[in-house]
């Protein structure tokens, strides 16, 4: 159950970006007292307060044995001061060995880190180029609509064409007609004459125009040789 | 005139030797209060002397030399 009285984030504070990690750690003396304790003490006691006040631990633990002196003593003295001569003659190589793994880890980070900005911004740049790009579309519009404008007028004139030429056929086919009929009737009309003047030449008119015409000819002939 | 700091809001350095039974009594003794004070307790150590670029031999001597004198004060009455 979530009060929804209750605020949520009342401060500033956020996860990310974590503040980059401190250099060194809290300074500790001899490796075991932290140096903050020195300066508590520093301005009741000055520099050597805190050794007199180890030194005067030792010797109340030691005389009221509440530390007791025994074989453990030895074997811890004899512990210690291996410990001491190891890490005075090695550390430093140890410490370098560190942190170069340190470094190598931080390393991989940060370029891990610096990959994925260069990612970012070259999609930025993309972005950008596609922003570009969209201005363009005007261009790209207007490219259509001639297109389509020239489909539209193509589609138009080819129509326009049948048109006219469905008109022209079927004018064609009138005029044929009416000049058909014309010379049917024509036709029809010489044949009819013709048909009506044969018959109406009776043999006896046959005869005397084959008569006249041997006489017409006789003429001819004799003004033929009068000529020659 | 700035105003009062609640004495279970200040931290145990300031607290003045006459106040120390009533900020004791002010603390949060629940199991989840301990384990918050010890979150903290953790966190604050870890952050200060370990979780940092160039740690040194501090951070852990310092647990190996708190954990040596209280096992030695465990242990006191087999000496």
């Amino acid at each position: 159950v979530l009060h929804t009285t209750r605020p949520l984030h009342t401060t500033q504070q956020s996860l990310a970006p974590l503040p980059p990690l401190p250099e060194k750690g809290g300074e500790v003396r001899h490796g075991l007292i932290p140096e903050e304790f020195f300066q508590f003490l520093y301005p009741k006691t000055g520099v050597t307060g805190p050794y007199m006040l180890g030194t005067g631990l030792v010797l109340y633990l030691l005389s009221k044995e509440i530390y007791v002196v025994n074989h453990e003593t030895a074997a811890a003295a004899c512990i210690l001061a291996v410990i001491i001569y190891g890490i005075k003659k090695f550390g430093a190589d140890v410490a370098a060995f560190a942190d170069k793994l340190n470094e190598e880890k931080v390393a991989s980070a940060v370029a891990m880190k610096n990959e994925a900005v260069q990612t970012l911004q070259a999609a930025i740049e993309e972005e950008k180029k596609e922003q570009w790009r969209v201005e363009g579309r005007s261009f790209l519009f207007d490219a259509r609509r001639n297109n389509i404008a020239m489909l539209l007028e193509t589609n138009y004139r080819e129509r326009l064409l049948l048109v006219y030429n469905e008109v022209k056929k079927r004018l064609d086919y009138q005029v044929a007609m009416q000049n058909l009929k014309r010379q049917k009737e024509q036709d029809h009309m010489i044949q009819w004459v013709e048909k009506n003047v044969i018959q109406s030449i009776t043999p006896q008119q046959q005869k005397e125009s084959i008569a006249k015409c041997i006489l017409d000819l006789k003429a001819l002939s004799r003004s033929a040789h009068a000529a020659v | 005139l700035p105003a009062a700091v609640l004495l279970k809001d200040t931290k145990l350095m300031d607290v003045k030797l006459g106040q120390l039974g009533s900020w004791l009594a002010t603390r949060d003794f629940t199991p989840g209060g301990i384990l918050g004070a010890v979150r903290r307790g953790y966190d604050r150590y870890y952050n200060k002397y370990i979780n940092v670029r160039k740690g040194g031999l501090g951070g852990i001597s310092m647990v190996l030399a708190g954990y040596i004198v209280l096992s030695y004060v465990w242990s006191y009455s087999h000496v």
